[in-house]
Parts: structure tokens; C-alpha cells; sequence
């Protein structure tokens, strides 16, 4: 009998092999290997999982279906609360959420929640169809990642006519450009679109709402409604001197490149250059991500830079960074960038200390005076976080912002200031995670529908 | 797909085409630009707006065949297919018909983008200078669109087959430099040194920069370029900027990032 305090390793590619090809690392259950994990599941009376999950996945409902070997029983089963459950499975902070309550985490390994999402979502290979009602509302949605994805999603099941606009050539929003094919490869993200075309959702890429066209002209042109899930935006500027110079990328901009653009193949037109040292300024998700594609894309030494103690990206990620070479220098900061014919050859560190801030409880960090050292470098690729588009708040009357351009949104509907147009994701609150994206996507269409529902009939 | 209506040669490096791009053309204004892939696997390049027919739902666009991307632009036939065409992207150019005389500059291809805003500002009442320099007089392109919508036109070419040999500044600098306003559109060094002279005379000048760019929509923060000593994304917040507040030599400096893969690229074809 197995140990069942531990869970079920996952088979990952060998980190000495996969840091050089873009591959995805973790290669997923087996079936006997999922029904074995499944089985460690207590099917809790009070799941606790459930709670920690923003979508409210019926987690134990979905592992008993595993457990019988009805797994396509299993998927429908999460479909109903999540409609990117092969997205979901890889990225989300699996540790901080379900797995992060399961009870089996007091005295051993958390049940693999996240794995087994993954698992019955790349078992599952039938087309749905979309049988709703057409309710003849039309609606619009901007943006085709996690946020506008999901609404569009929920919205097209309850009968919605759904036209989703995306600004780039290729829909998927942050799934497309930021995370990497070796975390979620692009041929995953382009089954999840195409079953929510499959809905009956009509994807327009190439049309940037603002320019090319208003909230104005949506509603003028027919909308009932319009969800605005336009992503986060601008990379933040550090602000600090020789951020300019060459060599030194904005992650979005490295990352669209390789992942987007596809720099790392052979065939790509969009060429991407970096040096024998890459240094990641930041911490967050986007940060090791930019780490580990430089490294495949064959810098001999990467560096991750980062002003407090702990990382706040995903814990596997830290994990398969380490294991593939990537350096932590925990508690530096940068102070300028020094270049040499236009070209960036070093950084000037400041060591910082934690302090415990009274306000807030969270510690804050100081940067220790006459700490500085100099850090040579060919590339720099900051991940600072990002700051508010202006496109569409830009050309809105009426429409709210709050906090240097962020959309306001209620919290429980997410209704902005303007009647039917409502908003979610990282354009609401600021760069954050692809779930919890999808929770606002899915508050939304909720709150579209039930508006629509108990909307007095007009002639 | 987006379907080239119409196909005009206008120069051995320059061509022009009309593409019909109904998200485009319902609401572009002079100054903003598009960005378009050829093919598939085709990289992003942006290119300024030359006209627009809202009626007919296009959008033309002149572009000068240097890199792959365009090269591979110029073989497209009337009729053949560009994989992608989103726009209009920027902002649209600051017209202010309070300028009652304005000079506009234009140098090689960015003659293009300087013509819709000329034509704007002549529609608004005007008057409207132009000076437009090239290789050769074959190179000034858009000369007859011009000669409609200027009061004096001036030329200057290298080789001195059209207009004066020489520069565009050498001719700017024998007018009486008495405008309201000064648009120069063309080569970084150009613009630069239009406006070394114009700050002189302390008379505006916009200048519309063309960086590096991706998603053109202010994500990647590629086209960053400094303006009054602030960080500005040429996407969202110009293309067109008060051209004393630029630091060109940082733009010249950033637009070569590439140059070495480039020749790389090219060579081994």
C-alpha cells in the first residue's frame, strides 16, 4: 500500500535537458496515475478546497468521477464552474488556493488538485455543442484572455450572441504573449479557444476597441451589452537612470516576442537578442518566466533579482527555475543601469533589508545605505509590474477610473460606472492572476444575464 | 485576411497600396498608423496612414522596400491577401488650425505620412508650405498630391535632379522661417536637424517617430523614447511629438538594436 500522506509524483522533462528546448516541463498523469491520486481524495463533507477555489470548481465531485474512470464525467463536472480547466490545471497557484486548503495538507501532501484538472481536461477530446436557447442579446467583449474568454464562455451557454475583440493577430490575451509554451504550450490554449468558438462565440482579432472602434460605436451598432477584459497594459517604468538603453527589454516585450512572435524558432521574422548574462528584475510570475526563457533561449548565466525575501510567483515555478539553473539574489534592488556604446553592461545593486511596516502588517524593505556593488550583465529584462492602459478609458465619458487609470468595477457584479458595461480582470484590478481573471469574467456574465432576465420587457 | 485593392509602384523602393480594412478606416485620422503581417509567420511592422476612404472601408499605406517584411510586401499583388492589418493605432496628429501658416518637411518615405496632415491643415484654411527632399527627384514621392494641397512646394535631392542638391534644412533655412508651425516627417536625422534650426527661431515642430514596435497597443513598451526627460511610449502616447523635447540621439541609438541580425537575415538569402 502506498504511503497515502504523499501524493503521486509528477513525471517532469530532466531539467539539464528541457532548460535548452521550450518543451513542457511537467508531462502529466498517467490514467493509472491520476485514479491513484484521486483515490488519496477524502471527498470532504465540508470541502475546504471549493472555498479556496475563485471559480468554486466542485472539486471532490470531479475526483470521485476519477476515481470510477469516468473522466470525461469528470470534465463536464468542472466545465460547469470553469471553462479554461487545461489553462487552469498548469498556471494557477494551485498552493495558494485548493490545494493550499485541503485538509490532506496538515499531515503530508496536498491531494494533486491541479494535476487532475489537467489530466481529465487533456483526456477530454469531444466537441461540445452549444444547445441554449438563443436569447437574440447580442454582447460584446473585449480582450480574448482569461477575463473576456470566460464571460464570453458563460454567456454563450445561457444563449447569448457573443463577438469577442481582440487587438492582436492571435486571441488567447496573456495566454498567447506571456506564458510560456514550456508552461502552457500554445496547442492547449488554442483547444480552449476553439471550444469556445465551438459555443458559438465569434472571435474578431486585429480590432483595438478604442481605436478602431468605441464602447459608443458597440452600443450604437447593437450591443446589449459590453465587457471590457482589455488586460492590464502598459510594462511599469522603474524610473531609474540608463533604463533606455539597449539590451535592456520590458518582460511583455520579451516575452511577446519569444512567445507571441515565436523568436525562438527557427522560421520566426521576429528576431529576439540577448547576451551571455540575462538579469530578471522582479519576482512575480512574469519574472521567472522571463528567467527560464532565457535560459532556453541559451544564456550561460540568468539572474533573478528580486527586493524582498520571498518570491511571489507560483511555488513549481521557483521549484523548476532552481532545478534549471536560475540564480536568486534575494533582498537587491537596482539603482541604475550603466551602459557602453548604447548597450547595457552592468547594473548598480543596492542591498535592502526587510522592515516590519506598522500599518500594514506586510514588510516593507529599505534599501541599506552604501551597500552598492556593481553587477555586470549583457541583458536585463524588467518584470516590475505593469500600470493601467489608456486606450479605452481613454475615449469612455463616464466611465470610471480609480488608482492611475485602473477601470472601476463593482465588486460583487462588476458593472462599471456606465450602465451594461461592465469589467474584469487585470484592467480592473491591476496585473493579477489568470483565475482570478476568470472569477471576474464569470461575475459578469452573471451579473449580464441576470440584469437581461429581470429586465422589464421593452417594446 | 484583409484584400489589396490597388497597387501603385511608385519608385523602385517605393510602393503603394490600398487595402480594404473596415475596422481601420471607419475611424483613423491623419497622424495614426497601422500595424499589419504579411503571412503567417510574418513579423509586426507598424506604417503610418497616407489616406483613408471611409466610404470604400480602405486604408492606403506607402512603404519603402528595406527589410524582409516590406520586400516581402512589395511581391503582394492587387487582389492577393495580407495576413493581418489592425489600426488605427496612435494617436491622431495634433491639428490646430490656429496655425495659420504651417511648413511642412518631409524626407524620403516619410513624405507619406506627412501628406494626410497637410492635406488636413489645407482643408482647415491653411496656408500650407511643403518641403520635400529625396535621393533623386524619382525618390520625392506623392509630388502631384502635393502640388493640390500646397501653396509653395520646394524640393531638394542629392543628386540635384529635382529642386536644389542638397538637404531639406538648406532650403528650410533660406525661407523666412516666420511659420506658426513646423511638421517634419522622415529619417531620425532629418527631424533632428530640422528642429536644431526651427529651436532657433522658436517656431513648434512636430516630428512623428516610427521606433521599433510589437504589439503597438502600449504592452511591450519596445518604442519607449524619451520626451521632456520622461519615458513616452510612441504607440499611445505620440506617434507625434514636440520635436524640442525629443531625444533623438537615444531614438538613433535604439533603432539599430537589430541592425546586426538584420544584415545577418538579409545576407543569407
Amino acid at each position: 500500500m502506498n504511503d497515502l500522506r504523499k501524493k503521486v509524483q509528477i513525471k517532469e522533462l530532466i531539467s539539464a535537458e528541457r532548460n535548452k528546448n521550450f518543451e513542457e516541463v511537467v508531462i502529466g498523469y498517467s490514467e493509472e496515475e491520476a485514479v491513484s491520486e484521486s483515490q488519496r481524495c477524502l471527498n470532504c463533507k465540508n470541502p475546504m478546497c471549493v472555498k479556496g477555489c475563485p471559480v468554486n470548481v466542485p472539486i471532490p465531485d470531479f475526483i470521485e468521477k476519477i476515481k470510477e474512470r469516468k473522466f470525461n464525467e469528470a470534465y463536464k463536472i468542472i466545465k460547469t464552474e470553469n471553462f479554461l480547466p487545461a489553462v487552469c490545471g498548469r498556471v494557477c497557484p494551485q498552493e495558494k488556493q485548493c490545494e493550499g486548503n485541503c485538509i490532506r495538507n496538515k499531515t503530508g501532501d496536498s491531494v494533486s488538485i491541479g494535476k487532475l484538472e489537467r489530466f481529465v481536461s487533456d483526456y477530454y477530446s469531444v466537441n461540445e455543442e452549444n444547445t441554449a436557447e438563443k436569447n437574440n442579446k447580442k454582447i460584446a467583449v473585449i480582450g480574448s484572455g482569461p477575463a473576456g474568454i470566460t464571460c464570453a464562455g458563460e454567456l454563450a451557454v445561457k444563449g447569448y450572441e457573443v463577438t469577442v475583440f481582440e487587438a492582436l493577430h492571435i486571441p488567447g490575451g496573456v495566454l498567447s504573449y506571456g506564458i510560456p509554451e514550456f508552461r502552457l504550450p500554445k496547442k492547449i490554449v488554442e483547444n480552449e479557444i476553439d471550444k469556445i468558438k465551438n459555443l458559438g462565440v465569434k472571435i474578431i482579432t486585429n480590432v483595438i476597441i478604442g481605436k478602431s472602434m468605441t464602447i459608443d460605436d458597440l452600443l450604437y451598432d447593437g450591443y446589449d451589452s459590453v465587457f471590457i477584459g482589455s488586460g492590464a497594459g502598459l510594462p511599469r517604468i522603474m524610473g531609474i537612470p540608463g533604463e533606455n538603453l539597449k539590451e535592456i527589454y520590458y518582460a511583455n516585450e520579451f516575452l511577446t516576442r519569444v512567445n507571441l512572435m515565436k523568436a525562438y524558432k527557427k522560421d520566426s521574422e521576429t528576431p529576439i537578442k540577448i547576451g551571455k548574462t540575462v538579469t530578471v528584475i522582479g519576482g512575480g510570475n512574469v519574472a521567472v518566466d522571463s528567467a527560464r526563457t532565457a535560459k532556453r533561449l541559451g544564456a550561460e548565466k540568468v539572474f533573478i533579482v528580486y527586493r524582498r525575501e520571498e518570491i511571489p510567483a507560483r511555488e513549481e515555478e521557483i521549484i523548476h527555475a532552481r532545478e534549471e539553473g536560475i540564480e536568486f539574489i534575494l533582498l537587491t534592488s537596482p539603482v541604475k543601469f550603466i551602459g557602453e556604446n548604447g548597450f547595457v553592461k552592468a547594473v548598480e545593486m543596492v542591498k535592502t533589508k526587510l522592515l516590519e511596516s506598522e500599518k500594514s502588517g506586510k514588510k516593507d524593505f529599505c534599501e541599506i545605505e552604501g551597500s552598492n556593488y556593481l553587477f555586470e550583465t549583457d541583458t536585463v529584462i524588467i518584470a516590475a509590474g505593469q500600470t493601467s492602459n489608456p486606450i479605452i478609458s481613454s475615449v469612455t465619458p463616464g466611465l470610471k477610473i480609480y488608482g492611475n487609470g485602473k477601470i472601476f468595477a463593482d465588486s460583487e457584479t462588476n458593472q462599471t460606472s456606465i450602465k451594461k458595461v461592465y469589467a474584469g480582470g487585470d484592467a480592473v484590478t491591476g496585473a493579477a492572476t489568470v483565475i482570478s481573471a476568470m472569477e471576474a469574467g464569470k461575475k459578469a456574465a452573471l451579473a449580464i444575464d441576470k440584469y437581461f432576465k429581470n429586465e422589464p420587457e421593452t417594446v | 485576411m484583409y484584400r489589396i485593392i490597388k497597387k501603385v509602384i511608385l519608385n523602385n523602393d517605393v510602393t503603394m497600396m490600398e487595402i480594404h480594412a473596415p475596422f481601420v478606416s471607419r475611424r483613423c485620422e491623419p497622424g495614426q498608423f497601422i500595424i499589419l503581417r504579411v503571412d503567417e509567420n510574418g513579423e509586426r511592422i507598424p506604417l503610418t496612414i497616407t489616406d483613408y476612404n471611409r466610404e470604400k472601408e480602405t486604408v492606403t499605406i506607402i512603404f519603402q522596400k528595406v527589410g524582409l517584411t516590406t520586400k516581402k510586401l512589395g511581391l503582394k499583388s492587387e487582389n492577393d491577401y495580407i495576413q493581418d492589418f489592425a489600426g488605427p493605432l496612435g494617436n491622431p496628429a495634433p491639428i490646430n488650425i490656429k496655425n495659420k501658416r504651417v511648413l511642412g518637411i518631409g524626407g524620403g518615405v516619410g513624405i507619406a505620412p506627412l501628406y494626410p496632415q497637410i492635406k488636413k491643415l489645407k482643408e482647415a484654411g491653411c496656408i500650407t508650405d511643403v518641403i520635400l527632399g529625396g535621393k533623386t527627384g524619382e525618390h520625392i514621392i506623392l509630388k502631384n498630391n502635393f502640388s493640390e494641397i500646397s501653396d509653395n512646394i520646394y524640393f531638394a535631392t542629392d543628386d540635384g535632379s529635382l529642386g536644389e542638391k542638397g538637404f531639406v534644412t538648406d532650403i528650410l533655412k533660406k525661407t523666412e522661417l516666420s511659420y506658426d508651425l513646423v511638421i517634419a516627417i522622415g529619417p531620425l536625422i532629418m527631424m533632428k536637424s530640422v528642429t536644431d534650426i526651427t529651436k532657433k527661431y522658436n517656431i513648434k515642430t512636430n516630428v512623428s517617430l516610427n521606433p521599433i514596435m510589437i504589439d503597438g497597443t502600449g504592452m511591450c513598451g519596445g518604442c519607449r523614447v524619451t520626451v521632456g526627460g520622461k519615458t513616452k511610449f510612441a504607440c499611445v502616447d505620440g506617434p507625434d511629438f514636440d520635436g524640442f523635447e525629443v531625444d533623438f540621439k537615444e531614438c538613433m541609438e535604439r533603432q539599430t538594436v537589430y541592425d546586426e541580425k538584420h544584415i545577418c537575415f538579409m545576407g543569407a538569402k
